[in-house]
């Protein structure tokens, strides 16, 4: 934060009073901390203690913790969410850079539409994309329909029934909101980079490939961090795209942290362990979130 | 930059794929919507069944969850963006003690999932009696709307042009006034940006509402649809229908608004 200098700058004397700023902050503040800040303060707290959700709690100290990373179910759900950080993240982050390099070796007419086109599924609600999928998914679905009309029904099967292929059936639903949200990331960063740059990299003699790896690639570092940090939280905090398409099933072949948090707390009535897995979640999230900023820095 | 004709025709076969790819599905549940909802609905014939659409409306409650939706997204909207506006302000042009411990408190917002919180505010909101009421449903997601909205509004306040508030300090105008009449209507549309992703989120979000009201009082739009996929199984285009319902108002705001939310998605994110 380079807020010290600029601060300085803007000095200005609009809080003639001491305690004007506060007064601006105050609304913000109470809202703020009271529905968001208290609650995490609890949530610490809540972790430490053993409670069904009705009666008495007892003080367990870091017992829960100490279940977090020995339970098998919630230690599988949150290997299933590093499985779906490679399909909401590291897939569309692969096809963002390589659709966005071609598109951004010449001028494309139209690119307006499309990219409003790309980004239509960031503003649709995922139990919308979830019902939708499950239709496309379905035993008599339309990518079942698909596999048959192209004789290849031997690959149909019950995609979202299936201990193999529903983690992935559900990882890709990510990849489709995710991807288009890649693509408009990296054209933007990529309109940003000076032709001569790659003028200058053509009279080197080098083709579309080394064009590719010494001059965009190291450009849009940033938007990478951009893209990798939105879509690795959109990943580890999946919720509603499980609830309404599998519920963690079949079996328990597809739950996630933040499934089994509201399954522990609300449902099996284990509200200290389901604290303690929020914690271990948004540590997960700070912690990834942080090193992606870091290695994104040091351009 | 010269490329070979053929390179540019492969651009516009990307570009058309991925269109395809991203419409396909959305075309599958608008199409499955204005299906017959049976066969023999489909035997009676008409190419387009408008009527699933009131059916859904009826028969899956969609009026109420909609209502519901519309009460929620407006206190959320008003409040978050308020507050936000009041709280930029300070964090961008005044100076104060604690400013950047507070700040960096606002940004931990954004960040911390839903899930680290959800659990102990909905047993203390139990106790206060706030649960399964508008309030209980709409105030935390006023909270996560505040910590981006601060964020956004001062990134707006500190790019605002220092010379004029200035020049209405000399003309004696208060730190209240300079706000409302000049910053307020200079930043529209930063303003404009912030109430759309509010509405946006908040209309979209499942978490809340579905812990928050666990008897069903306050059930907004997407988990109506959710428990109708539930209820609802027997075909799919009412479920369609009501996809289409619930995913409307958004993408409706979102083709005539394009601009702002495409910005305030990525320009939010590149945080400093």
């Amino acid at each position: 934060m380079s807020s010290g200098i600029a601060s300085g700058r803007r000095a200005t004397r609009l809080s003639g009073r001491a305690w004007v700023p506060y007064a601006y902050l105050a609304p913000a503040l109470l809202v703020y901390g009271v529905f968001l800040l208290f609650p995490i303060v609890r949530a610490a707290q809540f972790s430490l203690f053993d409670w069904d959700g009705l009666g008495e709690s007892t003080f367990v100290g870091l017992d829960n913790y100490v279940t977090v990373f020995q339970d098998g179910q919630l230690l599988e759900a949150f290997g299933h969410a590093f499985v779906l950080i490679f399909f909401f993240s590291i897939l569309p982050l692969a096809i963002g850079l390589l659709v966005a390099a071609v598109l951004n070796r010449s001028t494309v007419k139209g690119l307006g539409f499309f990219r409003t086109v790309l980004f239509l599924p960031q503003v649709i609600a995922m139990v919308v994309v979830a019902v939708a999928w499950r239709q496309i998914y379905a035993p008599d679905g339309v990518l079942n329909g698909t596999l048959r009309a192209f004789g290849l029904g031997n690959l149909t099967r019950p995609w979202l029934g299936d201990y193999t292929f529903t983690l992935p059936a559900v990882g890709f639903v990510g990849t489709w909101v995710a991807t288009g949200l890649v693509i408009v990331l990296m054209l933007a960063g990529m309109g940003r980079i000076p032709r001569e740059q790659y003028e200058a990299a053509r009279l080197d003699g080098a083709n579309a490939v080394r064009e590719f790896f010494a001059v965009t690639l190291p450009a849009v570092r940033g938007e990478i961090t951009v893209a990798l940090t939105l879509t690795i939280i959109a990943a580890l905090k999946t919720f509603d795209l499980v609830y309404v398409t599998t519920r963690g099933g079949p079996g328990t072949s597809t739950t996630v942290p933040s499934y089994e948090i509201y399954r522990r707390a609300f449902e099996i009535g284990d509200v200290g362990l389901a604290a303690a897995v929020g914690i271990v979640l948004t540590i997960v999230v700070l912690l990834i979130t942080t090193v992606i900023n870091r290695i994104g820095d040091r351009s | 930059m010269k490329v070979s004709a053929l390179e540019r025709a492969t651009n516009y076969v990307v570009l058309i794929f991925f269109a395809l790819v991203v419409l396909g599905p959305i075309g599958v549940i608008v199409s499955l919507a204005f299906g017959p909802q049976s066969a023999s609905v489909a035997r009676e014939g008409g190419g387009i069944h408008w009527e699933n659409f009131a059916d859904a409306w009826v028969i899956g409650r969609f009026s109420e969850y909609m209502a519901s939706s519309v009460i929620v997204a407006v206190i959320v909207v008003v409040i978050a963006v308020t507050c936000s506006v009041l709280a930029g302000y300070a964090f961008g042009v005044m100076r104060f003690r604690g400013s950047g411990i507070l700040f960096a408190l606002f940004l931990l917002g954004i960040m911390v999932p839903t899930e680290a919180f959800i659990v102990p505010l909905y047993f203390d909101m139990r106790s206060v009696g706030l649960t399964n009421t508008v309030w209980g449903v709409a105030l935390p997601q006023a909270a996560m709307s505040i910590a981006f909205g601060t964020y956004w509004m001062r990134a707006y306040f500190r790019s605002s042009s220092l010379a004029i508030i200035e020049a209405a300090r000399l003309d004696g105008a208060g730190s209240f006034r300079i706000l409302c009449q000049i910053l307020v209507p200079m930043g529209r549309p930063a303003i404009l940006t912030l109430v759309l992703l509010t509405f946006m989120w908040t209309w979209n979000e499942f978490l809340i509402p579905l812990v928050m009201s666990p008897s069903g009082a306050v059930r907004t739009a997407p988990l109506g649809l959710a428990f109708f996929q539930g209820q609802y199984t027997q075909g799919t285009a009412l479920l369609a229908a009501g996809a289409v319902l619930v995913a409307l108002p958004v993408v409706v705001v979102y083709i005539f608004l394009q601009r702002h939310f495409i910005s305030g998605v990525i320009e939010g994110a590149v945080r400093e």
